[in-house]
């Protein structure tokens, strides 16, 4: 179970009080009253779904109740840091994103069978 | 005592704590402390079970959790029994009842074992290749057959009668295992003033040093300095013990699940004990101290009863004073067994011979195998053992070949050396390294905040262990801000070498011999089978252990993963680390059910809501319905009637006089403020802005995609506050979107919203007496038709009581949702029913509420739409504000695909023979006498008898249905084929002239 720090309450609370709420910076658009399907489109059903460095929503749900963003790693599932909700997206160092990278190829266990063999 | 494996003077059992239990229905002695694989070996028995295909005699392997052979049904009563126990885990408690598995009629005579006879016609992935054909044998013949032998133990049949607890837990720093490593790790921690807890899956603390008379610690005897430690810690309020508590999970952030046996060990446990307690510990730190898991040596018939791990013989001695037997045979390729021989040998066991498959040994442990007399022959191999029930001989071989030679044994010891026990540590998805030199994978990467020491991460020299323990230790304390120990190390002498391993197939089980030598004992793996899979074409170690299912019983092959491992990849032609490890999952040892589901069972399964008038309800003799966590009377039988009846009745007195109905659990959210009108005006499809204060309007929300999401009546009840009320699944939901949009997209606007369903109990009175029922309990409000018409809401009084009377209808007749405050709901109730009841009132459940709705074609969201539906599907076009500019999901309605013609349209059903009532969710075609697959056209969504007309009704979604009024459709059903005509999805008083009465 995650710990989550809720930028609101600044306290670290257990995922159990938090519900994720998708992509975070999707912008609605302002003339929804006249988008077209290909706006449309990008804006209700295109996500990049990255694997890696992810910039998500979560609601403190079962807590103060407010949205807010987190900088996550989806791999390792190590989050970088969370900020408000209307904040701009961080600008990460290469420190911070370094150190929630999951462990680098080449350590053998739990890598399935890969020599240059089969890589055909 | 009786027992005759039983060895006085040894052991850390007291012989004056006497008990009994029964074993297979036969009464059998132990002592008190006696794990059940101890007290039956004491008492000469050897054979335990029987393997899960072959049916194999099997005995006891290993002496703890990691024993995949014996595996009991231990009960202390028919409700408290539970299967594959392992032996080696049990503790033996006076009356407790144990029993073999997987045989019939006996342990001794088993006719499942004719498999073993049979076993080169069942090789690896024998059931994917055999049951293929014919087809159709499959569900009658051969599925039934299988799952008949399938699964090992039997399941209990009672309901368990046991109590489980569950405890969140914070700590500093976590310790996993109570050996020596795990020991000063606690030691050290706890001098740090920082909170620690210490676990360890045994009884006792101590680990390995409890079963090995030679080490001193510190100058005392390894047990002595356990015992010590332990008092020093328990002695202190910053620790916490737990003993029988297994780490089997480790999940994000330090977070450990745990389990702790609490009682199973007692013979009348206090019925206020659990059984088991769930700990779930947020660690600051973890220090795994979790040890090494022997293995066993892949040989032919290496299963038989009596042939075990070394250390386990060694440790039946020390701990239990029990020998495993008087003719001991050792087999090793490590160092440590000969330890177990030489304190066997001292203890007055006879030792045949050490076989050592290693060319040199260490002169020390030759040298001392010489002075107690015990014959080592190095480079020799166990080529094969004999005896059904239990092993009787070994014949014996040089590795350099030549004839082999047989002893007469009565119990093999045996060591391929040791595992460290890495499995927590891989579940934290720290990565793995392979040590070539000692065969094995050791901890080297750490996505945790943790640490592993002492022979779990490779360190066997227990001086070493203790070093590391101790570094790692104020390593962790030094991070958390505690007070690191400066302490000298403590002095180890005597400790057993780890030295030696032997990976894969021994000698006489390679790939030309055809023997059954075991790699995995509880799934009944052979060496030959792993070769056979990587022969048919499995090249991913992952896929080897699915077809070959190594390493995939309950013990998780804690012994077998490296043989089976190493045995692919010799097949492969690759390296170890090239092939990988299969993954390792929780829980590291099986957990039960009652642990995971603990207190969420019966009454506290899940949250059940009760509306104000709950108990008025059942008193009526109310049937209740599950609407998500909801109790709703369903429908009110009077008189044995059944449903059918007691609807019919209510929908009949509704709609002639009058009835009452409990729509409290409609969710109601209150949306105030300077920008309400504009919030509501973005949230629902309809306008706000010329709602006048005191009237209602049926609004819709759509998600963006512009799909209907929910509905409901709200009431403009000032300005600036509106009161919305949403289905009554939808509350929640709808309260999360309002809030997403509020706070993320438009944070600026002044709205607060509040959810207020459980503050207002609601009592629906609807038929053409409802107002001349409710008139004379209401003050403050003006009851006429011209100053409270329909679709309006006045604030007063009732019986009393603030009122927010709101004049509305969902069964199309004159109609009053009376909001009163919800401790008042029950005695408004009351008064209303006192009044009504002489007048012809009745009372109706929510079945008749939605045999009343579909008759006048008002939908259910989630019922008449799908997620799929738009409200021009729906029929509802004139929700929708045609001047609005924005409001969620016009954008999404503006997609092509659904302006486009073809969509589904929310319509009216008539059978042609209006006895029958369709299905709800029948697919309905235009034409059912075409060959299948039939194109389908829609489905029904909603579909009843109504009494009042006579006939049945249906609500159906179908293409194009607005433009096919009158046409007749088909809904081919399983036995016929029933004609429906579409209609006007409005069935009574189509005019609407009655809700104005």
């Amino acid at each position: 179970m995650l710990l989550i720090h809720c930028p609101y309450c600044e306290e670290d609370r257990p995922e159990l009080e938090f519900h994720g709420a998708g992509e975070a910076h999707m912008e609605r658009p302002k003339n929804m009253g006249d988008i077209s399907p290909e706006d449309f489109e990008k804006f209700f059903f295109i996500r990049e779904n990255r694997k890696g460095l992810v910039f998500e929503r979560w609601r403190h749900l079962h807590g103060c109740g407010r949205f807010f963003n987190a900088a996550r790693h989806s791999v390792s599932d190590k989050f970088i840091c969370t900020y408000k909700a209307g904040e701009p997206k961080p600008e990460l160092s290469d420190e911070q994103i370094a150190a929630v990278l999951p462990p680098a190829k080449g350590t053998p266990a739990n890598e399935p069978i890969v020599s240059k063999g089969d890589a055909k | 005592m009786s027992a005759p494996n039983r060895i006085a003077g040894h052991g850390r059992l007291s012989p004056s704590n006497a008990i009994s239990f029964t074993f297979d229905g036969k009464r059998l002695d132990a002592l008190e402390g006696d794990t059940l694989a101890s007290a039956l070996l004491a008492n000469g028995i050897q054979l335990m079970g029987r393997s899960f295909k072959y049916h194999r005699p099997r005995g006891i392997l290993a002496a703890g959790s990691e024993e995949p052979n014996a595996l009991m049904d231990i009960a202390r009563d028919n409700g408290r029994r539970q299967p594959n126990v392992r032996a080696g885990v049990q503790e033996v408690f006076d009356g407790m009842m144990a029993e073999s598995q997987n045989r019939y009629p006996s342990l001794a005579f088993d006719v499942g074992a004719v498999n073993d006879g049979l076993g080169r016609f069942l090789p690896a992935g024998f059931y994917y290749k055999t049951f293929m054909w014919p087809r159709k044998a499959w569900d009658k013949l051969y599925e039934p057959i299988i799952r008949n032998a399938a699964g090992l133990g039997k399941t209990p049949v009672e309901a368990d009668p046991d109590k489980y607890a569950n405890r969140f837990s914070h700590t500093d720093i976590l310790i996993v295992g109570a050996g020596a490593a795990g020991l000063q790790a606690a030691l050290t921690a706890a001098k740090s003033g920082l909170q620690v807890v210490l676990a360890d899956e045994n009884p006792e603390l101590g680990g390995s040093l409890l079963s090995d008379g030679d080490v001193r610690i510190g100058g005392k005897a390894g047990g002595d300095w356990a015992r010590n430690v332990e008092a020093e810690l328990r002695g202190m309020d910053n620790v916490t013990i737990l003993t029988r508590t297994t780490a089997f999970g480790y999940y994000a952030q330090n977070m450990i699940a745990l389990v702790e046996r609490v009682s199973d060990h007692l013979a009348n446990p206090d019925s206020g004990l659990v059984r088991e307690r769930l700990w779930q510990i947020r660690a600051g730190r973890v220090i795994m101290a979790t040890g090494a898991i022997e293995r066993h040596l892949v040989f032919a018939d290496n299963d038989r009863p009596g042939i075990m791990l070394a250390s386990a013989g060694r440790e039946f001695l020390h701990k239990y004073g029990v020998t495993p037997g008087q003719n001991i045979g050792v087999y090793t390729a490590c160092d440590s067994a000969y330890n177990a021989a030489f304190d066997l040998k001292q203890a007055g066991v006879s030792i045949v011979a050490i076989l050592d498959c290693r060319p040199n040994v260490d002169s020390e442990l030759l040298s001392r195998a010489n002075d107690l007399g015990i014959k080592v022959l190095t480079s020799h191999a166990v080529i094969s053992t004999s005896g059904r029930l239990r092993v009787k001989s070994m014949q014996v071989r040089s590795i350099d070949g030549g004839k082999s030679e047989k002893y007469e044994i009565d119990c093999l010891l045996m060591s391929g050396g040791w595992t460290p026990s890495v499995h927590l540590f891989s579940q934290s998805r720290g990565k793995l390294a392979f040590d070539e030199d000692k065969g094995r994978f050791v901890p080297d990467i750490y996505m945790e905040d943790c640490a592993s020491v002492g022979s779990c991460n490779g360190t066997d020299d227990m001086a070493a262990a203790l070093a590391e323990a101790k570094e790692k230790t104020n390593e962790a304390i030094k991070l958390l801000g505690g007070k690191t120990s400066r302490a000298k190390a403590l002095s180890v002498e005597n400790a057993c070498s780890m030295d030696g391993f032997l990976i894969g197939s021994a000698d006489g089980a390679g790939p030309d011999d055809f023997v059954k030598a075991f790699v995995d004992f509880q799934n009944d793996v052979t060496a030959k089978d792993i070769r056979l899979a990587v022969r048919e074409g499995f090249r991913s170690i992952e896929h080897v252990k699915r077809y070959t299912t190594t390493g995939m019983a309950t013990d998780q092959g804690k012994m077998s993963n490296m043989h089976g491992l190493a045995i692919a990849a010799e097949m492969l032609g690759k390296d170890i680390p090239e092939v990988g490890l299969t993954t390792f999952r929780a829980p590291y040892t099986p957990v039960t059910f009652g642990t995971m589901v603990n207190h969420s069972r019966g009454e506290l399964f899940d949250v059940t809501r009760r509306t104000p008038m709950h108990e008025g309800a059942v008193a009526k003799g109310a049937v209740f319905e599950d609407v998500g966590n909801w109790k709703r009377a369903w429908y009110f039988p009077q008189g044995g009637e059944d449903m059918h009846a007691a609807v019919n009745r209510e929908c009949a007195t509704t709609r002639k006089m009058a009835g009452m109905f409990d729509a409290s659990t409609l969710g109601k959210i209150e949306v105030v403020g300077p920008d309400a009108v504009k919030f509501m005006n973005m949230m629902y499809t309809n306008p706000w802005d010329k709602l006048g204060v005191g009237r209602l309007r049926y609004g819709i929300m759509c998600r963006e995609d512009g799909f209907i999401y929910d509905d409901g009546v709200v009431a403009r009840m000032d300005k600036n506050r509106f009161h919305v009320t949403t289905t009554t699944g939808g509350a929640p939901r709808v309260l999360n979107m309002m809030e997403d949009y509020l706070q993320t997209e438009f944070p600026d606007w002044k709205v607060w919203l509040t959810s207020v369903s459980e503050q207002w109990a609601v009592i629906a009175v609807n038929g053409p007496k409802a107002r001349a029922i409710i008139e004379p309990l209401v003050e403050g409000i003006d009851m006429s038709g011209d100053a409270f018409p329909h679709m309006s809401v006045r604030e007063g009084k009732i019986c009393g009581v603030p009122t927010r009377l709101m004049r509305m209808s969902f069964t199309g007749e004159t109609g009053f949702e009376i909001n009163v405050p919800a401790n008042y709901g029950q005695a408004v109730w009351d008064a209303i029913w006192e009044r009504g009841a002489p007048m012809g009132m009745g009372v109706y459940g929510t079945e008749a509420m939605h045999v009343m709705r579909a008759e006048k074609g008002y939908i259910i969201v989630g019922q008449d739409t799908d997620g799929t539906v738009t409200p021009h599907d729906a029929g509802l076009s004139w929700a929708i504000g045609k001047n609005k500019k924005d409001f969620v999901g016009i954008g999404g309605l503006r997609r092509p695909d659904l302006v486009a013609k073809g969509r589904r349209q929310l319509v009216g059903l008539r059978t042609r023979d209006g006895n029958i009532v369709l299905e709800e969710g029948a697919q309905i075609v235009e034409n059912a006498d075409v060959p299948i697959p039939i194109p389908m056209v829609g489905f029904v969504t909603s579909s009843y008898w109504s009494q009042c007309l006579g006939h049945s009704i249906a609500l159906a979604l179908v293409e194009n249905g607005f433009e096919r009024l009158g046409e007749t459709v088909f809904i081919p059903m399983e036995d016929r084929t029933i004609a429906a005509e579409i209609v006007s999805p409005v069935f009574y008083d189509a005019k609407g002239g009655r809700v104005n009465g």
